[in-house]
């Protein structure tokens, strides 16, 4: 399934946002760039289900790979380590 | 401003983790049953989303000190207040009649 504007092999990056409310992304992948694997299909945003809303329209959520090295400064296991991270369109950006 | 919230604590030192295997207890299930009828389709009164979020608002003093099912049973009575479900009244009407039945049978079994 890929109904949002990424698909596997894209490259981005998560957006560097530090909002105060209920988010759904990790604090510790926001800034980094990683490689989308496949959209696993939309949702009713979590971060708007969170507050008692409808959490409409559906936002696409994407599994997104991450090479370790690039999460984790100093990280001292294989280079090709890589961690894979659910992550919803909006908290997305297109990386070179 | 980069803000981390207390709950989003993925790698930071942490020391072991007890894996250790542990029975619940009654009122740790009932903690379960509780949230999953409030969240049935038919009710919808408490949904994973609000009930985590109102984990996260406990705050950091109160986040570290409860245990797993007292998080969930603070998070969902707070929501459940702040919808009109329940009243501050009601509750504490409620709380005080288990307590005092709760005493009674100690008593009768003691």
């Amino acid at each position: 399934m890929s109904a949002g504007r990424y698909h596997p092999g894209d490259r981005v990056r998560v957006r560097e946002a530090f909002p105060p409310g209920h988010v759904r992304t990790p604090y510790f992948v926001r800034g980094c760039a990683g490689e989308v694997q496949e959209c696993a299909g939309a949702y009713p945003n979590p971060e708007e289900l969170a507050y008692g809303r409808d959490g409409k329209p559906d936002i696409p959520l994407y599994r997104v790979s991450f090479l370790q090295s690039e999460v984790w400064h100093g990280y001292d296991g294989p280079g090709a380590d890589t961690i894979v991270i659910d992550i919803y369109e909006h908290w997305l950006e297109p990386a070179q | 401003m980069t803000i981390r919230r207390h709950h989003d604590m993925g790698g930071l030192d942490a020391g072991s983790v007890d894996s250790s295997e542990h029975d619940y207890a009654m009122w740790e299930k009932r903690v379960d049953a509780i949230v999953k009828v409030l969240s049935t389709p038919e009710r919808k009164l408490l949904s994973t989303d609000e009930l985590r979020r109102g984990i996260e608002e406990l705050g950091p003093g109160v986040y570290d000190e409860l245990s797993y099912y007292e998080r969930w049973i603070s998070s969902a009575t707070n929501i459940l207040l702040e919808k009109g479900t329940i009243t501050v009244d009601e509750l504490a009407t409620k709380m005080a009649e288990v307590e005092a039945r709760w005493t009674k049978d100690r008593e009768s079994a003691s």
